[in-house]
């Protein structure tokens, strides 16, 4: 037999290697959160007397808005998921299975939604948010995300490949159109939901740009917005932003560890052409 | 007996009328301020104490982080959105006049001679327009040489003896700075940090120590661009480069590198007494800005709190009561104490005479004076970034210094068009 | 009613919000923002004038305007490609192992999975200088200079530019494995048979079958960088794009000219410049690329 497949060692240390980088941060965040305020200043990886009064002063200190951050954050990204899930499949739903006129124009015309990057149109969404009362409300922050056109991509070409048998079937019994979707779509259609939830949990969570326009009072703050708050006039609170960054993974590496298939598969997905 | 049971009925109906419209008459005001841990908690209590006072007048406090709080106040009242009473930095004053955003006082409790007579005169001058006064403070800042008296025993210097002038200041600082085995400091002497209170040290004490006038008396002329203020500002970043005792955002920014102990000297305002204190293991302590050629100088600043235009009738009245309370003797020593400003109001200051580190705060405020802002971020960034053309691209302060003024002037000019 | 015309109220039916919600969310304002960029809106002005392209001269005669979209350009010309060319490095390393993907695969998208501002503060935490940051702190210790990095105007930009390839480097590796999945065993089989040594193999065989993979990522992750905006607010001193705006991109000169200065309408004519600009990448590299592969 001629010709070798490439040896593995070498992959094996390169790939080693390129972890540590990749992990290497996460870890020094993981350990500053353990550091008080005196102990994170000093340049030892571990901390020589590790305490947990960051994370005491962080959820239970009186003048911490954390734990509301933090709320803030789940019922956002609860509620847009919700919201996408649905109206994301149901779109795709009715694109890829019924035949209308208009049909093709409508799915592009969603599609080159997505070419308007967000930038662009926080202003006009701040405008409107101002003119109907909408600023510093969980509506402020989530009325852009409840539907995603990057979603209605995904579920119609899934949409596409199911069978239509037992959609028919259901029809020729009678049953109404919006119980067909409930009852007989959605159920099959759990694997695509599934990837839809978390990458739109995920990207929930962790948006920015908008949620720092679309709240002013501290109490209304996401996650990522608070964090960036924990630098100001008064100075840089390292050690509250290394907690907060370690605290703001948590739910996100649950859903990452419980979901991993789901993720990668989201991920090729994407890249690959249905 | 018909008539006494009338007469009964109708004091009830009165009684009643009475009671009902004085629930309705409880009137809620809304007060922002921006985030400052102390400063927040001692509202709360002071709204406390207001309200037992005043029944029948609510207050709400809301805050916002510092960085974006006249972002928020810019997109809040002329929407209608605003407060009711508001708390301001001083040098904003103008943009918010000008733009429609506070109101005149009443003349009846804020006349211009009681403002004379019971403020600072730089407070009195700077909250006038046009014949109106329009925002009365609580506490007034200024600034002074903060050090760390640990590091200062450590390098062999006598910590109650803090440097005097700009030259043992400069000798202090190089003693006090350590390096690395490459260099590299880890100890700054003196922060330099324009965008904390550099900027203003340099506008109002360097300039003037070393004979330049930083701004003409109306102060819509720029008038640093001289070989006087060139010298100033030449020995502010001749530290950063030459001696290379401090620099811009080392150990992230100021506070944080004097709290974490890796500063021996900081110039800072006395707003932050109480963070300072509030540290544990840092023994730091104040003196006098050091003077240059004996000449002494100092920057004064001010919140301020004003109430928004639109407000009237029993609003209005509130707000009064609730800014004549803010700005009372009582008040203004509570601040103090819990804040560590210092207050508005000179005869207060002579109980804490003998604090050793308000004193000297206190002793600042004698020969201060107060930069009349059009646009105070803006302004700072100018010189901020002055700095860091001379610092980062080696540019000429000279030439730097010239373009500075040139672009505060233009805004200046903008400003008043 | 047929059933043709009741299966089209239907859909009409059940696609009247999400329309709704389309025009209203995502359409209209980018048609309210084209149309304000011809005018002098601002939050602290009371009325509204046209201004006619006023606007646009404005911040083409503006420095930092001009320096934002130089540095936009920088992160998007050095960025895409050191990701794609990195990503895929990892993903032909990855594909030899016999075991242990799953793992490696893991841990190279946990960046990508994290908040951004969490990444942004950490990364701003180690690239502090002497006596804070723990990667100056390793140069120092093996002899190496230390580097200023967030603090100086040439490095700043590189830095944050390398963090946002370390934040996507996990993704454009998964994508890259699934679609050397796809490349069908028979043709590698044949190609090994045949005698081609791996390095034959990779410029003749996977290379080419890449092709539609390396194309879709340079469209994304060129219209990532270009939208640049997070990492460059947390990691910049005060938000500011700093030192000296050299790390300004397009997307914080929009953010601070309607949310710091209020002046829409200057924002908006920005912010469609940066629009025409991603578009016209995305437009170019789509047909640059676009040649169909026959075998």
């Amino acid at each position: 037999m001629k010709g070798r497949t490439p040896a593995a060692a070498p992959a094996y240390i390169v790939l080693t290697l390129l972890s540590v980088i990749m992990l290497f941060p996460f870890l020094w965040m993981l350990l500053s959160s353990f550091k008080d305020a005196t102990q994170i200043y000093e340049m030892t990886l571990f901390p020589a007397n590790p305490t947990m009064d960051n994370f005491v002063s962080l959820f239970l200190s009186r003048s911490s808005r954390f734990p509301q951050w933090f709320l803030n954050s789940a019922i956002v990204g609860v509620a847009t998921t919700v919201s996408v899930l649905f109206f994301d499949s149901l779109i795709g739903y009715v694109l890829a299975k019924f035949r209308f006129p208009g049909r093709r124009i409508i799915f592009l015309l969603i599609i080159s939604t997505l070419m308007i990057p967000t930038e662009m149109l926080v202003i006009p969404w701040y405008a409107l948010a101002r003119a109907l009362k909408w600023v510093n409300s969980y509506w402020g922050i989530m009325f852009p995300g409840m539907i995603s056109a990057f979603g209605v991509f995904l579920m119609r070409q899934f949409m596409g490949t199911m069978p239509d048998d037992l959609i028919d079937a259901a029809r020729v019994d009678g049953k109404g159109e919006l119980r067909i979707f409930f009852a007989v779509v959605l159920p099959l259609a759990a694997p695509a939901l599934a990837i839809l939830a978390i990458f739109n949990f995920i990207g929930n969570w962790n948006a920015f740009l908008w949620p720092l326009i679309a709240v002013a009072k501290p109490r209304m703050f996401t996650i990522p917005v608070g964090l960036a708050n924990f630098s100001g006039e008064a100075g840089s609170n390292w050690q509250a932003i290394m907690t907060g960054a370690t605290v703001s993974m948590l739910p996100l590496v649950v859903v990452f560890l419980v979901f991993q298939k789901q993720i990668v598969k989201g991920i090729a997905m994407t890249g690959l052409k249905g | 007996m018909k008539r006494t049971r009338i007469g009964i009925s109708l004091c009830m109906a009165l009684f009643l009328g009475g009671a009902i419209a004085g629930q309705a008459a409880d009137v809620t005001i809304t007060y922002w301020q921006y985030f400052y841990q102390s400063k927040v908690d001692l509202m709360n209590d002071l709204i406390q104490q207001f309200e037992a006072r005043n029944p029948g007048i609510k207050v709400e406090q809301v805050t916002f982080p510092y960085e974006s709080y006249q972002q928020k106040v810019a997109a809040a009242v002329p929407a209608g959105e605003g407060p009711d009473v508001i708390n301001l930095y001083y040098g904003w004053l103008p943009l918010w006049v000008k733009s429609g955003y506070i109101q005149a006082l009443p003349d009846f409790n804020f006349s211009s001679r009681y403002l004379a007579k019971t403020f600072y005169p730089f407070v009195a001058q700077s909250v006038s327009f046009g014949g109106k006064n329009y925002s009365v403070p609580t506490a007034v800042r200024t600034l002074a040489l903060i050090y760390n008296k640990k590091l200062f025993r450590d390098a062999g210097l006598d910590p109650n003896a803090p440097p005097r002038t700009l030259d043992e200041l400069l000798t202090d600082a190089r003693r006090l700075s350590k390096y690395d085995t490459q260099g590299n400091l880890v100890q700054a002497g003196l922060l330099m940090q324009p965008s904390g209170q550099g900027h203003v040290w340099i506008r109002e004490v360097l300039f003037r120590q070393f004979g330049a006038t930083p701004y003409s008396a109306d102060g819509r002329t720029v008038t640093y661009n001289s070989q006087a203020g060139i010298q100033a500002f030449q020995w502010y970043t001749d530290r950063i480069t030459k001696d290379k005792v401090g620099y811009p955002n080392f150990s992230t920014d100021d506070p944080t590198a004097f709290t974490a102990q890796k500063a021996a000297m900081n110039i800072d305002g006395s707003f932050r007494i109480a963070t300072l204190n509030a540290v544990k293991n840092l023994e730091w302590g104040a003196a006098e800005l050091p003077t240059y050629k004996g000449i002494k100088s100092n920057f004064a600043s001010f919140w301020t709190n004003a109430i928004v235009n639109g407000v009237t009738g029993a609003k209005l009245d509130a707000a009064v009561k609730f800014l004549t309370f803010l700005t009372s003797p009582e008040v203004q020593e509570q601040w103090l104490q819990k804040v560590g400003e210092l207050p508005a109001t000179p005869s207060l200051s002579d109980k804490f005479k003998n604090d050793p580190v308000i004193s000297v705060f206190l002793k600042g405020l004698a020969y201060a004076h107060a930069t009349s802002y059009v646009d105070e971020a803006g302004q700072r960034a100018i010189l901020d970034d002055a700095v860091d053309e001379v610092n980062l691209k080696k540019a000429d302060p000279a030439a730097v210094l010239k373009a500075a003024a040139v672009k505060e002037q233009k805004l200046i000019d903008d400003f008043w068009k | 009613m047929t059933l043709a015309a009741r299966r089209a109220a239907t859909a009409y039916a059940f696609l009247g919000i999400p329309l709704l919600f389309f025009v209203g969310v995502r359409l209209g304002p980018m048609l309210y923002m084209i149309a304000m960029s011809f005018t002098d809106w601002g939050l602290l002005r009371k009325t509204l004038h046209v201004v006619g392209i006023a606007n646009y001269e404005a911040i083409l005669a503006d420095p930092v305007f001009l320096k934002s979209l130089l540095n936009t350009a920088k992160y998007a010309v050095f960025g895409a490609p050191a990701v794609i060319v990195l990503s895929l490095g990892i993903a032909i390393l990855l594909d030899r192992l016999p075991r242990g993907k799953g793992v490696y695969r893991l841990i190279y998208v946990l960046p990508y999975i994290t908040p951004l501002v969490a990444v942004a503060w950490v990364w701003r935490w180690m690239f502090q200088s002497p006596p804070l940051g723990i990667i100056n702190a390793a140069f120092v210790s093996v002899g190496l200079r230390a580097h200023e990095f967030l603090n100086s105007p040439t490095q700043a930009l590189p830095s944050i530019l390398a963090v946002n390839v370390w934040v996507e480097l996990g993704y454009c590796t998964i994508v890259f494995l699934a679609g050397m999945q796809t490349i069908p065993s028979s043709i590698t089989e044949a190609a090994r048979i045949d005698g081609a040594s791996g390095r034959q193999l990779l410029r003749w065989i996977t290379l080419p079958l890449l092709r539609p993979v390396i194309i879709l990522l340079a469209v994304l992750e060129g219209i990532q960088f270009l939208r640049i905006f997070t990492q460059v607010y947390n990691m910049s001193f005060q938000a500011l794009g700093g030192p000296l705006d050299s790390t300004k991109s397009a997307a914080l000169y929009i953010y601070q000219k309607a949310f710091t200065n209020f002046d829409m309408g200057v924002a908006a004519s920005a912010s469609l410049v940066l629009f025409v600009i991603i578009l016209a990448v995305t437009l170019v590299q789509l047909k640059l690329f676009d040649r169909k592969l026959t075998y």
